[in-house]
């Protein structure tokens, strides 16, 4: 049986200087609920824990007067949605760490884990993407920004490099009359993987929508954003007609596959009706409901 | 940078239920591991050991864990209860008491994560509805019971709770 050794940086340049000294084989431990299963299970080598939980910038929630968030990337889900502050500002945030695993999954996870771990169905990226989140990540050469949208790049797969690190993730402030929602379905009540999730966020300019964001899990080998929907939705009233529209190009993007958990036909179908689904509290939460 | 990477056996320094504990553990070593095989708490079960079934749950830090899902060199300076803090046998807690009273167990595997994961739920919310019982122990499996009973008894020590206050 491989030795495992551990790691305990109190700083990202210590992290990063640890990740390049060991290579891939040192993984990141934030929550731990993924990693420790993949490597008792030998689906991931590790020589080392890179426990990031006592770096400040991975553990700490800053919200600036404007609105904006810089959530650090090991931020557990608890932590998450019993903060007043966030439910106010970024609920769908909230709606998506409230079902990631159960009560003790989320007493560990972490966003910025379940963002790393880059599944199709990870519950939080799609909210992450219509918030148009912003990554923080730091490696040898310095710091870098990506789009969320473009961090996952297959399943299990996304941009970072073995020695980089994702810090943290930026949320833009939402302009006033904003509003979102994740949901998604599952065969049972909690507890579960998506068949098919969905975000949507709309900025609304009285009853029109001025602009508005979907995207869509475990319908692609990543979290798909649809900018089509934008397009479609731009300068309508906050009506059905606007949510059928952005459902129709929603469903057009889909590209999902028949597995254990449902079909083509059947994730086509629940992604026309979750986009209205989640257009509509969307909606509602931008007119202050 | 100068930062130390541990390798073999560390030593861990932890409060658990309220006593002052250390001991060794290699870094692979889940907390789990470590509370039953080093410390002979053996209350907390190994089910699935994979974060599905709950029955190794302990509360770290007030809150919630899976104790498989923890290294147990993660536990360092931390305060863990265990099913173990709960309670004594001439002194059972009202979870305790109240999942006797309702026969709210069968086989048992499943109960020492169930009373400490309503006993979190408790400490969070001392009068939580029905379904806000059931969502918070959505973690937590059981083959035998149906569940029904667990929750009655949830509801019957909560209600035992709130008087006693």
């Amino acid at each position: 049986m491989r030795v495992i050794s551990y790691a305990v940086p109190a700083t990202v340049d210590g992290a990063v200087a640890i990740l390049a000294e060991h290579g891939p084989r040192a993984r990141i431990l934030a929550g731990g609920t993924d990693l420790i299963v993949q490597v008792r299970e030998n689906l991931r080598d590790c020589d080392v824990f890179v426990d990031v939980k006592h770096v400040p910038a991975l553990t700490t929630i800053e919200l600036t007067a404007d609105g904006s968030m810089v959530l650090g990337a090991a931020v557990p889900c608890y932590q998450i949605y019993r903060d007043d502050r966030i439910r106010a500002l970024f609920p769908a945030l909230v709606d998506s760490a409230s079902i990631i695993g159960g009560t003790a999954i989320q007493g560990r996870a972490s966003i910025g884990g379940n963002l790393c771990n880059s599944g199709p169905a990870a519950d939080s990226i799609p909210t992450l993407i219509v918030y148009s989140v912003v990554c923080d990540i730091v490696g040898p050469q310095g710091r870098r920004r990506v789009a969320v949208e473009d961090f996952s790049t297959a399943p299990g797969r996304n941009v970072l490099a073995p020695d980089e690190l994702l810090v943290s993730l930026t949320f833009p402030a939402q302009p006033a009359q904003a509003g979102a929602h994740y949901l998604r379905f599952i065969p049972r009540d909690e507890m579960d993987i998506a068949e098919v999730g969905v975000a949507a966020q709309v900025v609304l300019n009285g009853d029109t929508i001025k602009s508005g964001r979907i995207a869509l899990g475990a319908v692609a080998p990543t979290p798909l954003f649809v900018p089509a929907a934008t397009l479609a939705m731009a300068g309508m009233p906050a009506v059905e007609a606007a949510y059928e529209h952005a459902a129709v190009e929603a469903q057009l993007a889909a590209k999902p596959i028949t597995d254990m958990r449902g079909t083509v036909e059947h994730r086509k179908h629940l992604v026309g009706v979750l986009t209205k689904r989640a257009l509509r509290r969307a909606v509602e939460r931008a007119k202050g409901a | 940078m100068g930062v130390s990477v541990m390798t073999g056996r560390v030593h861990v320094t932890a409060t658990i239920n309220g006593e002052p504990r250390d001991f060794l553990c290699e870094p692979r070593q889940s907390l789990l591991e470590v509370l039953r095989d080093g410390l002979s708490l053996t209350g907390a079960k190994e089910g699935c050991n994979n974060g599905n079934c709950g029955a190794c749950n302990v509360i770290m830090d007030g809150r919630l864990v899976n104790s498989c899902l923890v290294l147990g060199v993660e536990a360092q300076s931390c305060a863990i209860t265990t099913i173990e803090g709960l309670g004594t046998p001439d002194g059972l807690h009202p979870l305790q008491q109240k999942f006797l009273e309702h026969a709210a167990l069968q086989c048992g595997v499943c109960t020492p994560g169930f009373i400490v994961s309503a006993k979190a739920l408790l400490d969070a919310r001392p009068n939580p509805s029905e379904h806000e019982i059931r969502w918070w122990l959505a973690g937590n499996l059981c083959r035998c019971t149906g569940y029904d009973k667990i929750v009655r008894a949830v509801q019957d020590a909560a209600a035992t709770l709130r008087g006693a206050r």
